[in-house]
Formats: structure tokens, sequence, C-alpha cells
């Protein structure tokens, strides 16, 4: 396989992503959209790592953006939580505290 | 077709339809469900692209972790009876519009590149991978054996590019990208707890 058929993976996944974020109301989906992005940036960073001379460096910036995925994924967890249990829902729509 | 082709095909079909089908599931619980099922895949194709670190980092991590704790997300955030949290036919319509445009844009661009030339202009003439930069110990990458060279690299240490017969360089790894980013994870789960900590709940006054 070549290079390019990795790269358009990566690149449905970064769509689906976009798209998950732009519709989903729910909280948690906004944040699965996320996860989706960031996986199709892992899977570029790692067919760059495996076809081009960046070489370990590639897989070690796909293993930090996994490690800050998951950082990501707890606090905006958190959030929500806490955004729950003040307003009893989770829809992103009704989060117009700020006016913004 | 040869092995590496079809597992390729198989990885990426899932990967793809259970990105896609995130997308389209409206129930956070199923979505969570496609997520597994589409991160599970990627990290098979991290196994094909010769990263079995990053890979079983994926499968522990992400599914193993983040999932889990998006399920538990998903379980205390129960939606009420009255709020259906449904996106609107016109807005799916649209977001359909955009993505189809965006996935276009995105996908002529990876094919009108020439990656073999590109490849070959960035490589300057190295082969793609240095095996005589590789000591013994260190596998070759087609081995399947990144743990050692990372923890290395993660260290501060490249021996995959130092240390090897008639090498002049000296490459530094990422031991301060490292303990930034471990001390990173641990704030950031310290604040988790505090913000995510139970306490009274207060009425809604909306």
């Amino acid at each position: 396989m070549d290079l390019s058929s990795y790269l358009l993976v990566g690149a449905v996944l970064f769509v689906a992503g976009i798209v998950c974020m732009a519709t989903k109301r729910n909280g948690i989906g906004v944040l699965m959209g996320v996860e989706l992005v960031l996986n199709g940036a892992n899977i570029n960073f790692v067919a760059f790592a495996n076809y081009t001379r960046l070489g370990l460096d590639g897989q070690v910036i796909s293993l930090f953006v996994i490690v800050l995925a998951a950082a990501e994924a707890a606090v905006a967890l958190a959030i929500a939580l806490s955004y729950y249990n003040n307003h009893l829902t989770i829809d992103v729509d009704q989060a117009n505290q700020l006016k913004g | 077709m040869t092995g590496h082709q079809l597992l390729f095909w198989i990885f990426a079909a899932v990967t793809c339809g259970g990105a896609i089908a995130v997308v389209l599931t409206q129930n956070v619980v199923r979505m969570a469900f496609w997520l597994i099922v589409s991160l599970g895949a990627s990290s098979g194709l991290f196994f094909l692209l010769n990263a079995d670190f990053v890979g079983t980092a994926q499968l522990l991590v992400y599914v193993g972790g983040t999932l889990v704790l998006m399920v538990f997300g998903v379980m205390l955030t129960a939606s009420g009876p009255f709020s259906k949290m449904q996106t609107r036919p016109g807005e799916l319509f649209l977001a359909g519009v955009v993505a189809f445009l965006l996935l276009g844009l995105l996908g002529s661009t990876v094919c009108s590149v020439d990656w073999e030339r590109v490849v070959a202009a960035t490589n300057d003439g190295h082969p793609v991978v240095d095996r005589q930069a590789l000591n013994h110990g260190y596998n070759l990458p087609q081995e399947g054996n990144t743990g050692h060279p990372l923890g290395m690299a993660f260290l501060g240490i490249r021996p995959d590019r130092d240390l090897g017969v008639g090498s002049k360089t000296f490459s530094n790894g990422y031991l301060l990208p490292f303990e930034i980013v471990s001390v990173h994870l641990l704030v950031v789960l310290i604040a988790a707890a505090y913000l995510a900590r139970a306490k009274r709940r207060v009425a809604s006054d909306d």
C-alpha cells in the first residue's frame, strides 16, 4: 500500500469528526467528534513515519497526541458532568449562559 | 492482492465505516460503540504501518481508557424524558453537503500530490529506513519492535539515529516534552477529579 491510501483514510476520519462536532447536540457527541479528528491526525503521523524519513519522530508525536486526547477527554467529561449538574441536560444549545 | 493489501482494505473499511456510523447514529451509546469499532480498526492500521507500540497504546489508552470514560459520561448524563436531542433534517443536509465538499478538497489534494517524488526529495538520497544505523538489540522496524527505541527516545537518547557505524550526528530525544506531558496529565486528572466531585445539585433556574 502506498502513502496516499492511508492519507485518504485519515481524511475520511477528519471529515467525519468535523461533521460530528458540528451537528451533534449532545455534548458527549461533540467530544467523540474531537476524538475522531485526533485519530485521523494520528493515522497521518504514523503513515508519514513509515513512508518517509520522519521515522520514529512521527510515532513519538502520535503517542503525545494519544496522551493529550486522554487528558482532554477527562477534563471535558468533568466539565460536561458539572454542566449537567447545573442544567439537568447535556444539550449544547442550552449552554448560552455567557451570551456569546 | 497480497495479505497486506487485504488487511489494509479490511481495516480501512471498518475504520471509515465506524466513523461514518458515529456521525449518522443519533443514540449516544451506539455512537460510543461505533467509536470503539473505528478506533480499534485504526489500531490495526497502526500495526500495518510497523508501529506496534503506537497500536498497542491506541488499544490500551483509547479503547480501554478514554472510551470507558466516555461511556461513564454518557451514563451519568442521561437526558431527561422530555428533551430529545435530535439534529434537524435541514442541518443534516447542510452538514452532508459541507462534508462532501471538504472530503473532495482533502481527497483531491492527497491524490494530486506525487508522493513518490516528494518522499524521494525529502529523503535527500538516504534510504527510507536507515538499516545500518540500527544496532544489535534494536530490531528493524519491519520486524515490528519499536518499543525499545521509543522508550530510549522518550528518555532523550536516539540509538536509531546516533551510535551507528560511522555516525557523526547527535540527535536529541523527547525527555523534556515527555516530562511536560506527564505532569500535564497529572494536573489535568486532579483538575477533572475536582471539577466532577460530588456536590449538591442546585435547582435549575431555567
